[in-house]
């Protein structure tokens, strides 16, 4: 059960996964689909259709953004979810989220930008150039896990559109579709959802906009068929299911800060010294352990490529 | 008062409950039940290897279901009063002491399982988080009462404190109150869970309002509601 985990606060990123950890895991996950298939019946897989009729993603591993740490299992990612849109149980969007029709999907380009438009994924994606990333996910509640994640950098994303020099920000909206999202029927949180980033935290090689995982399209619960993914901020920063992109000029607001504003900045970055008000954010669960012993670090450890973003900056100001 | 006769028939099927036999010996296996099945499931996790028993994140599952049945078990042992006085089921008593301490041993898993698995033992960790987390310093309040009612909850110890004890045990409704509100506190952004408890000891809290406030008036007799065959 216990993981080991590195001390220091600057995993280097040169180095790969073993690979047979990596097939290990594939080989497990293709035989388990394949079980579960000819059986017809039972096992937590055939319980989610849509995991089996997932296709396969053709994607490159990018060696300079794999962490070394050892990946959860696709159950463990697909059946563990924050994704408030089907239900504030964690295992509510693995049982709700098949509901969600991904196709056709729109994504509505807007603000300060020299081409906006309503955009298909295709549009926005170079389906030819997928990376694989392997990147730590340390979610603001003390856990954390390790995710094959299958995307581009966003910057080729926004590059595509032409943001205007005078955008400062850009900012996510998800899908609001309360037919397809049980959780919206409730007023749990402001709907939709919205986050954001500064530009240079967007056009950052580390940030990611992710179509899939696993080698898989992006199932629904992880944020189908469109996310972001910002390794070094808590996961809540990481808007899924996006259907606007908008650049603007002032920093956006953001739903967990409109929530709670003593709770959660605009920034939310990883931070072992900056404790949330009800919990410290010193230490980490790396899932599935029972001891939450893995000591997080400063901007997630991707400090090294990311802290400069941030030079000068009062962290416990701006959290 | 005249209830309407339905309402009588559940009441006179509750009360055939509470004067059967086994009652104790069933409401004490009811109380050990979601322990058994709670320390399967981690058994089956541990050992087995099936994380479905517990889920991804099995520490979050106890400390949800530990925390959650210490509650429960309190609020009941707090409604074997009221239920005595408005329809006269003396034979409850029997239960009130069981339901204290089943309440004190969840609380204590619930404790355990934070110090052990969230602050790995951490002394300094652990103080830090009271001092400054009020959500913790409630929890904390509330297991600290659970502590010193269970420890006074003995005939030897019952007979020395005397006309004392009932209102040191009176305390379990600051209990009641501080690991509400630690429930409260304990949420993200979603209340639906912990307000049924919330509306539980409210109503609870109604009840004892009532009665002391019957007693302020000096009125007679208290009439119960219905007379007991």
């Amino acid at each position: 059960m216990i993981l080991k985990t590195k001390q220091s606060s600057d995993i280097p990123f040169s180095e790969v996964t073993p690979e047979h950890v990596y097939h290990s895991r594939r080989e497990f996950m293709k035989a388990a689909a394949v079980g579960a298939i000819g059986a017809g019946a039972g096992g937590v897989l055939s319980a989610m259709p849509e995991l089996e009729a997932a296709q396969g993603l053709k994607s490159t591993r990018n060696p300079k953004f794999i962490a070394t740490d050892q990946l959860n299992t696709f159950e463990e990612i697909t059946t563990y979810n924050n994704f408030y849109e089907f239900g504030t149980d964690k295992g509510d969007p693995a049982r709700n989220a098949h509901t969600l029709k991904t196709t056709p999907w729109k994504v509505k380009v807007d603000g300060m930008v020299n081409k906006p438009g309503d955009y298909g994924i295709e549009d926005l994606i170079n389906f030819n150039a997928l990376e694989e990333r392997v990147y730590r996910h340390r979610c603001v509640e003390r856990w954390s896990v390790v995710i094959p994640w299958i995307g581009v950098s966003l910057s080729d994303v926004l590059k595509k559109v032409d943001p205007q020099p005078s955008a400062k920000f850009v900012e996510f909206t998800t899908l609001q579709r309360p037919s397809e999202m049980p959780g919206q029927r409730t007023g749990v949180l402001e709907w939709p959802y919205v986050e954001g980033l500064r530009m240079d935290e967007a056009m950052h090689p580390l940030t990611m906009m992710v179509v899939g995982l696993y080698g898989k399209v992006l199932p629904n619960q992880n944020g189908a068929p469109l996310r972001v993914h910002i390794p070094w901020k808590y996961g809540f920063k990481s808007g899924k299911s996006i259907v606007r992109i908008r650049f603007t000029d002032k920093m956006p607001a953001t739903t967990w800060a409109i929530q709670a504003p003593s709770e959660y900045g605009f920034y939310a970055n990883v931070n072992p010294s900056v404790p949330h008000p009800r919990w410290s954010q010193a230490r980490e669960r790396r899932l599935p352990n029972f001891l939450a012993n893995t000591p997080t670090l400063l901007f997630n450890g991707y400090g090294d490529q990311v802290a400069s973003l941030y030079a000068g900056m009062d962290l416990a100001k701006y959290y | 008062m005249r209830l309407p006769g339905w309402l009588n028939t559940i009441l006179d099927w509750l009360h055939a409950v509470i004067k059967w036999r086994f009652f104790y010996t069933a409401v004490f296996l009811g109380c050990a039940f979601p322990a058994a099945d709670l320390g399967w499931r981690i058994y089956q996790t541990v050992y087995q290897g099936h994380q479905e028993a517990l889920g991804v994140n099995p520490v979050e599952a106890i400390l949800k279901e530990t925390g959650e049945t210490a509650l429960a078990m309190m609020l009941l042992s707090m409604t074997v009063t009221p239920l005595r006085r408005l329809f006269g089921w003396n034979r409850l008593q029997i239960v009130r002491r069981m339901l204290g301490i089943w309440s004190f041993f969840y609380a204590l898993c619930h404790f355990t399982t934070y110090v052990v698995f969230d602050q790995l033992g951490d002394i300094n960790a652990i103080l830090d988080d009271v001092l400054n987390r009020k959500f913790i310093f409630v929890g904390m309040l509330a297991f600290s009462i659970l502590c010193v009612l269970a420890v006074t909850s003995f005939n030897a110890a019952i007979r020395m404190l005397g006309r004392n004890w009932g209102k040191l045990h009176k305390l379990v409704y600051v209990a009641a109150v501080a690991g509400v509100v630690h429930f409260i506190w304990g949420q993200k952004a979603d209340y639906e869970e912990p307000i049924k408890w919330a509306v539980w000891l409210a109503v609870l809290l109604g009840i004892r309002l009532y009665f002391w406030n019957r007693k302020r008036q000096k009125t007679s007799a208290i009439p119960k509601l219905r007379t007991v065959p």
